[in-house]
């Protein structure tokens, strides 16, 4: 590519590339958060993931939360993982998924260790991580090499008129350079759904996209249910949107113009090389970028109408919006103010060079809003109830 | 850069879209709006008052008519909505989940 946006980042053992380089501690389980944050807090700079689930899932539900353990543990921006687990069985599970990579990875249980011992252990082998991470040096990358997802939250009218566009000019660069671009949200592309089956390369991927979409109206119709009430939001009513139709159709505007090359299962990795994915996520901003990070995306870009403030504690979420009143009243969690587009400022394209601006300079290090709020919602998808 | 056609009252996504969204709050009467692309304007007189990123119906629209936005329905119309009027979860509802009012 003509571009030379002089990109950098930390190239993994197996090849791929990271732009944090973070030394996780991560519980298998609730149980184990408490550990987790002690080791954390003993070797400040270690970073724990403590989350709600873990214990006596089964099934699809299971799997799921060890596809997304193990995929963050995998995520590039991570450069080693400290894994802490009530028992040893699926410590070892998650310890074997995340060393495929190569990475520095070791698992400590708790059980006939009790909190204190396995803190000891634990937080001597994060100390020795932490250092030996702390020499990891960034070198040049591509931005192929740089896997992006988007996704937008407390939507507004304002979010397909400028925020989402705007996402979409940098969507359109990067697949154009060769790269991967996930989007997700199922729920929010109801009535809008057909405009994406329409970009599927293939009829396998339209197939696949076509059935998750139809599991998901299933699903509502099983709860004996409509989304009235959430979809759209409280929040999205108050900025303007009226229907779930229109609020697919902002987000829908933000995937851009490229084909769609791939239908993904919640936390899957891409495997059939370059371009734009379709995940099944939920719409919630803290589950779907979860699941995102977990199939290897590094930099997220979440367009906001009214102002939803998440981040993720792995992957650097870089918030924009058009609304001047959220860009105003909210600037601590705003990355890009693209109001000036409501106004004719400056036209989309001018947009979406700022984006790209500021996405290429979170690339190389510089802090999102949300890291420098400490906003790290890690937050597991629930397929069923445990048993 | 290009050129500076002046700060419109609302935006237009797609030319035959029956809406249109205020870009700042906008009291009734004359109002002016551009499409996202494009020097046209559209001018019209406002019955009610529109806040920022509300919609505002740019034709007539009769009960059970679809609304059209970014080329696309939209949602449905509740009740008949003036040229000009205030559109919003008090006359549209989803076309996709008919049991429901907002």
């Amino acid at each position: 590519m003509a571009e030379q946006p002089g990109l950098t980042g930390y190239r993994r053992e197996n090849g791929t590339v990271g732009i944090r380089n973070h030394t996780v501690i991560l519980p298998v389980d609730d149980l184990s958060n408490a550990a987790a944050e002690a080791v954390a807090r003993v070797v400040p700079g270690t970073l724990a993931l403590p989350h709600a689930y873990g214990r006596l899932q089964f099934g699809a539900d299971l799997a799921l939360t060890f596809r997304t353990l193990i995929g963050t543990g995998c995520n590039p921006n991570v450069a080693s993982v400290v894994v802490i687990g009530i028992e040893p069985t699926w410590t070892g599970r998650v310890v074997e998924g995340i060393a495929k990579t190569g990475k520095k990875v070791e698992g400590f249980s708790v059980e006939r260790n009790g909190d204190l011992n396995t803190v000891a252990s634990a937080a001597r082998t994060a100390a020795r991580f932490l250092q030996d991470d702390s020499e990891r040096r960034r070198e040049p990358a591509d931005r192929r090499e740089i896997m992006l997802s988007i996704k937008c939250g407390e939507s507004d009218t304002t979010s397909g008129l400028g925020s989402c566009p705007t996402t979409a000019e940098a969507v359109d660069r990067w697949v154009e350079a060769g790269g991967t671009v996930l989007f997700g949200e199922t729920s929010e592309l109801t009535g809008g759904e057909h405009l994406i089956a329409q970009r599927c390369v293939n009829e396998a991927v339209r197939n696949k996209f076509q059935s998750i979409f139809d599991n998901y109206m299933a699903m509502i119709d099983r709860a004996d249910a409509n989304l009235l009430g959430s979809q759209p939001t409280q929040g999205n009513i108050r900025g303007g949107l009226s229907t779930i139709e229109e609020k697919a159709m902002g987000n829908v505007a933000k995937t851009g113009t490229a084909p769609v090359v791939g239908a993904l299962e919640a936390a899957e990795a891409p495997g059939s090389g370059p371009g734009l994915y379709f995940m099944d996520t939920s719409s919630a901003a803290a589950e779907c970028i979860t699941l995102m990070a977990a199939a290897g995306a590094v930099l997220h870009l979440f367009p906001t109408g009214q102002g939803n403030v998440i981040g993720n504690p792995i992957e650097p979420v870089v918030k924009l919006t058009a609304n001047p009143v959220t860009a105003q009243t909210m600037s601590e969690h705003i990355d890009l103010d693209c109001s000036g587009l409501l106004k004719r400022e400056y036209d989309l394209q001018a947009s979406g060079r700022n984006l790209m601006d500021v996405a290429d300079r979170t690339v190389n290090g510089r802090l999102t809003c949300a890291e420098v709020m400490g906003h790290r919602e890690f937050v597991l998808t629930r397929l069923f109830p445990s048993a | 850069m290009a050129e500076q056609p002046g700060q419109p009252d609302f935006l237009i996504h797609d030319e035959g879209d029956a809406v249109a969204v205020a870009v700042r709050d906008l009291a009734p009467g004359p109002a002016s709006g551009a499409y996202l692309s494009g020097d046209a304007v559209v001018r019209l007189d406002l019955l009610e008052a529109i806040p920022l990123g509300h919609k505002l119906a740019l034709s007539e629209i009769t009960e059970g008519q679809d609304i059209i936005e970014y080329g696309q329905r939209v949602g449905i119309a509740l009740r008949d909505i003036a040229r000009g009027g205030y559109v919003h979860v008090h006359n549209v509802r989803s076309a996709r989940w008919q049991n429901s009012l907002a």
